[in-house]
């Protein structure tokens, strides 16, 4: 997994991390912004006008080959053949034999045998591997691209800000894309996704460039963001984090995640799949869900949630500073429907259950 | 960042500060080196009032973003009073950490206990190692 006993890491906006006065520590074996100050006010900037994450320690690989697409319909439980425009991406898990989530990632469709996939920086080491040992029987090549850097800009004004930026034909482009899309203007990618629940891009560009990128999104009044309060955005718009809402026990119908299994052509035999329609069929015994705590306090990852059904556990939670409250993302028994209680230092607090998203586009969903 | 730790206070390992009332009374609240740490603060659980400390006895929580952390009575005594503008505000915390951030008053069984805590060149020495 992540190289922790040795040196961490840096990505080529270190130095920039450091002049904004970044808080750096350790993810991953990264040396990462956690914030620049505060995480509530960046958490804000982000839900009402425009911050940039440093994300190139996310790994970007690249397919091409004959066989890519045939490839990724083996590897993914969504159908990469749902993608028929150019540029055009898609979510999915990257599931197991035992239908368990390996990693989750975005792959975007560039051209019949070229597919580019996004995956987890703390997943690197065991996603390789896993996809290396799948790829035999398949003619295609796998390239990472370690010579490329990441940045993600969100929030309502964060696309008119990039767009600011580019040459007039690639700005009328990048203005044009529609949600979940992606194309590649010069030396820059540009696609609108994010882990925020707010418009805006996610740029991959050559490392040499991504500084002085950097740079004039800050003139261009673009706040960079830590991973704190990336956390606290991404579990508002109700979208996991690996590792810690799922990992490779636990299955995408357990995960919230069952809208990216693609069960139609059933004779597509993704990895994984024959686990998934069993436990369809048996029935799952735990689902993910949203908690809000209407008292005061803040509910956290591990603590224990008590339903009617037997107990549940808190994968992810924090203080919402959009709602004012504390959220959480919570794996609990299948058939709760009624509220349940979440065990905060020895006191039952109640807690209501939510369907995720808490927030999208700025405004509070529960 | 750092502000000055004010050399008319006193200071605990917990990272609390404690100031002498001149009435047999002292107010607590936490350092801005122990704010710095915690982050944005979004819940404070106080003590409460007329409750009865023993020195190092854990009597709240203070709640950040990012984690909870426990606070702890510097002496024995008494809670004479808490901070309610906490409940709305719990990032005066952050703010004012040795000001309006402070959380709680007590009145201490023996003022003469003050001489086990640390003064600010000490406390300065200690968060250094």
């Amino acid at each position: 997994m992540s190289q922790s006993s040795q040196q961490p890491q840096r990505t080529p906006l270190y130095e920039k991390h450091l002049e904004s006065g970044g808080k750096m520590v350790d993810f991953a074996g990264w040396e990462m912004p956690i914030n620049y100050g505060s995480q509530v006010k960046e958490h804000k900037q982000v839900r009402e006008d425009a911050g940039m994450f440093d994300v190139s320690h996310m790994v970007v690989l690249d397919f091409k080959g004959a066989e890519v697409k045939a490839f990724l319909q083996k590897l993914l439980a969504n159908d990469v053949a749902r993608l028929k425009d150019a540029g055009k991406a898609l979510y999915s898990g990257m599931l197991n034999k035992q239908g368990g989530v390996i990693d989750d990632l975005i792959v975007y469709y560039l051209a019949d045998d070229f597919y580019r996939v996004v995956v987890n920086a703390a997943t690197r080491e065991n996603d390789l591997k896993w996809i290396n040992s799948q790829m035999a029987a398949f003619d295609l090549t796998l390239t990472e691209r370690d010579d490329l850097s990441m940045i993600a800009v969100q929030g309502p004004s964060a696309r008119g800000k990039v767009v600011s930026l580019l040459s007039e034909a690639d700005a009328k482009v990048a203005s044009d894309l529609k949600i979940f899309f992606g194309a590649q203007l010069g030396d820059l990618f540009v696609a609108r996704t994010g882990y925020t629940g707010e418009d805006g891009f996610e740029i991959i560009l050559p490392n040499q460039q991504v500084a002085d990128f950097w740079g004039q999104l800050i003139d261009a009044g673009v706040k960079p963001i830590g991973l704190g309060a990336r956390d606290t955005l991404r579990l508002e718009a109700g979208m996991n984090l690996y590792g810690t809402d799922m990992d490779e026990g636990i299955s995408p119908l357990q995960a919230g995640m069952a809208w990216t299994i693609a069960w139609e052509p059933t004779e597509r035999d993704f990895n994984g799949r024959a686990a998934l329609e069993k436990e369809k069929m048996e029935g799952s015994k735990s689902k993910l869900v949203g908690l809000v705590l209407e008292d005061k306090g803040v509910l956290r990852g591990h603590q224990k949630v008590i339903t009617s059904h037997g107990e549940g556990e808190i994968t992810s939670g924090s203080f919402s500073p959009t709602i004012g409250k504390s959220i959480a993302l919570a794996r609990i028994p299948s058939e709760t429907q009624d509220n349940c209680f979440v065990e905060i230092r020895g006191k039952q607090l109640a807690v209501k259950i939510v369907k995720p998203p808490f927030v999208r586009n700025g405004k509070v969903l529960i | 960042m750092s502000n000055e730790n004010p050399n008319d206070l006193k200071y605990t390992k917990t990272h609390e500060w404690v100031r002498d009332n001149g009435d047999g009374t002292v107010t607590v609240g936490i350092t801005d080196h122990a704010q710095e740490l915690l982050g944005d603060v979004v819940y404070v659980e106080l003590p409460e009032v007329e409750s009865e400390l023993t020195a190092e006895e854990n009597c709240g929580v203070i709640e950040s973003v990012k984690a909870a952390s426990d606070m702890y009575a510097p002496l024995e005594g008494e809670v004479t009073e808490v901070n309610e503008e906490l409940d709305g505000e719990p990032e005066l915390i952050n703010s004012a950490a040795f000001g309006e951030g402070w959380i709680f008053s007590m009145k201490l069984k023996s003022m003469d206990d003050l001489d086990e805590l640390m003064d600010a060149d000490a406390y300065e020495s200690f968060c250094q190692e």
